[in-house]
């Protein structure tokens, strides 16, 4: 596993020090769009795995609660600390309670 | 002025500092040791990658699947390093440093500071904060995590989740559509394909030309 850390780590360093390295005008305000979009499309399938997986199928539990709280918490723009605890805290607390 | 400056980077990195606890104990209960936890925020030092790369990890996907979807979430940081080289030009050896602080705060910080002698120390004063602090934090986290136990019973995966909609919320506004696509994309796949390509796959709607809402 610590190699595979260290690949990856590098593999991340690559995008840092690419920036510069490559002269500005190489990259295109499409590509730039692209990266965003990247980024976007990831975050949201890790929420929907993180959120929904549960072996081999999809499911709704605890979880999908909890992800409707932290996004309330969100829209009312709570600190990012307290919206990831609170997803730890309905999560727990509705297990607890045999949900 | 300077001051302000240095408040300013301090309290990003106290408050991005802090959930780091949060990625240091969703590491651990993905299986991972404290040392390769470790490692993820001391050299690969990016949130959204690691949390990435133990996202994967938890979900049972191959090592090459970590690796890729670590490596696609950190694409925006070359941005922020072209954007940082046009604004201070850096030569020689300095710039492998500057690279390895080259994240979401210390760019939008940088960017938030009138001057450029100003702009510089927001950068550098914000890079170092958050590395204390976040790899402090992730320490804290996983000796925290190790001595927990279960993750279900603690809601750590509950946490996760939350973690990730709240990267992803500042775009939600301008890139709705696309968040539904990505969504929907690894969702509808995850019974049919092995851990953590899902993920990947769902990278793939972002080839469409989806236009961000300005």
């Amino acid at each position: 596993m610590i190699w595979t850390v260290i690949a990856a780590s590098l593999a991340v360093y690559s995008w840092k020090i690419l920036g510069y390295l490559v002269p500005e005008k190489m990259i295109t305000p499409g590509f730039r769009d692209f990266a965003d979009r990247v980024t976007v499309a990831l975050l949201a399938a890790l929420v929907a795995i993180q959120g929904f997986s549960l072996s081999e199928s999809i499911t709704l539990d605890a979880r999908a609660v909890a992800l409707g709280v932290a996004a309330l918490m969100l829209w009312l723009r709570a600190p990012y600390i307290l919206v990831v605890a609170a997803g730890a805290l309905v999560t727990a607390g509705l297990r607890f309670l045999g949900f | 002025m300077r001051r302000q400056v240095l408040s300013t980077s301090i309290s990003v990195g106290i408050a991005t500092g802090l959930y780091g606890i949060s990625f240091g104990a969703i590491g651990v209960a993905a299986g991972l040791d404290v040392l390769p936890v470790m490692l993820l925020s001391l050299l690969m030092f990016s949130g959204a990658s690691q949390f990435a790369f133990v996202g994967v990890v938890a979900a049972g996907g191959l090592p090459l699947t970590a690796i890729t979807s670590a490596w696609l979430m950190g694409i925006r940081n070359s941005f922020y390093a072209m954007r940082l080289t046009s604004e201070f030009g850096p030569r020689g050896l300095i710039r492998l440093l500057y690279a390895q602080l080259t994240i979401d705060e210390s760019n939008a910080v940088s960017a938030a500071q009138e001057g450029k002698q100003n702009q510089k120390l927001g950068f550098w004063a914000t890079g170092a904060a958050v590395f204390v602090f976040w790899n402090l934090a992730t320490l804290i986290g996983a000796l925290a995590g190790n001595l927990m136990g279960s993750i279900e019973q603690w809601g750590l995966d509950g946490a996760a989740a939350a973690a990730f909609l709240g990267l992803l919320w500042p775009r939600l506004k301008n890139q709705f559509p696309l968040a539904i696509a990505g969504f929907a994309v690894a969702l509808v796949s995850y019974p049919f394909l092995p851990a953590g390509v899902p993920i990947l796959l769902a990278a793939t709607v972002a080839l469409v030309p989806w236009r961000a809402k300005k």
